[in-house]
């Protein structure tokens, strides 16, 4: 990419932060526990984005690039026990939706 | 100002691949999106200069959740596509709003920030060398990668194993 630093900087910005309301929309207006852990890996998409830019402007590529590894295991780990914990939701309720989870309800 | 066509179109790729992913109303289709996503970053992180990080982008977030989404999505019953459109347009119609609101904020932002310098200063002793940046300055991430790593497994290993001590209560 050969756009100066802070219009770069800048660009990546607005898109990241418009990815991050559409992932917000998403996990906040679902009604499918899937739903909303694919809003939250699109909100880890704009992270890594942001991250990725941050590290070109500031020429700290290597350092950047152990966060964006980092925070890949991480966003994979919490998906895999979060699929988990939908399976399960699942086979008890027979449904995904968040509403219908009142079983721990007092 | 120069203007990068390449970096542009990256960006709006990315961008347009998003919303598809959260405005589809299928589940397998969002899923896809997903995963397009996710090969449109790797792009731009590799055009950034950050090979490894689009190495693992593409195989770990492209590859192996996309395909935890899909196994997830099989093993459900999602919605129907006539509930998941209808629902939808609810959805829509009571989120009309939002883009106005983000374009107001926006404005708003524009007219009354404070000007930042976003840009830091050069680092004193930059290291160069991503796999000196892994593994010698940044060990101790590693560690908690692995802590991590080790929690998902457990947890993973603890719910499915409860649905086979479940299934064999069932059988008489």
């Amino acid at each position: 990419m050969t756009l100066p630093g802070s219009t770069l900087f800048a660009l990546s910005a607005t898109v990241a932060i418009l990815m991050t309301v559409a992932a917000l929309y998403c996990i906040l207006a679902s009604r499918n526990l899937i739903r909303i852990l694919i809003g939250l890996e699109l909100l880890t998409k704009a992270v890594t984005l942001l991250l990725a830019v941050a590290g070109y402007v500031t020429g700290r590529m290597a350092v950047v690039q152990t966060f964006i590894i980092t925070l890949i295991v991480i966003e994979v780990v919490v998906i895999a026990v979060a699929a988990g914990v939908v399976l399960g939701v699942h086979r008890h309720n027979q449904d995904l939706d968040p509403r219908k989870l009142t079983n721990l309800r007092g | 100002m120069s203007f990068d066509l390449q970096s542009a179109l990256l960006l709006a790729g990315l961008l347009a691949a998003g919303v598809w992913t959260v405005m589809t109303a299928d589940l397998l289709r969002s899923a896809i999106g997903l995963a397009v996503t996710s090969a449109v970053l790797t792009l731009a992180l590799f055009l950034l200069g950050a090979p490894l990080a689009a190495v693992f982008e593409i195989s770990v977030c492209a590859g192996l959740i996309t395909v935890v989404f899909v196994s997830t999505i099989s093993l459900t019953k999602p919605w129907g596509v006539e509930a998941a459109l209808s629902h939808k347009q609810v959805r829509l119609r009571r989120f009309a709003f939002l883009p106005l609101l983000l374009f107001a904020a926006m404005l708003l932002l524009r007219s009354h920030a404070p000007h930042l310098d976003l840009v830091a200063p050069p680092p004193a002793h930059p290291v160069q060398d991503v796999r000196e940046a892994l593994w010698i300055d940044r060990r101790l991430d590693l560690v908690g990668q692995i802590l991590i790593i080790l929690a998902g497994v457990f947890g993973v290993v603890v719910l499915f194993k409860t649905r086979d001590a479940a299934r064999q209560e069932k059988k008489p």
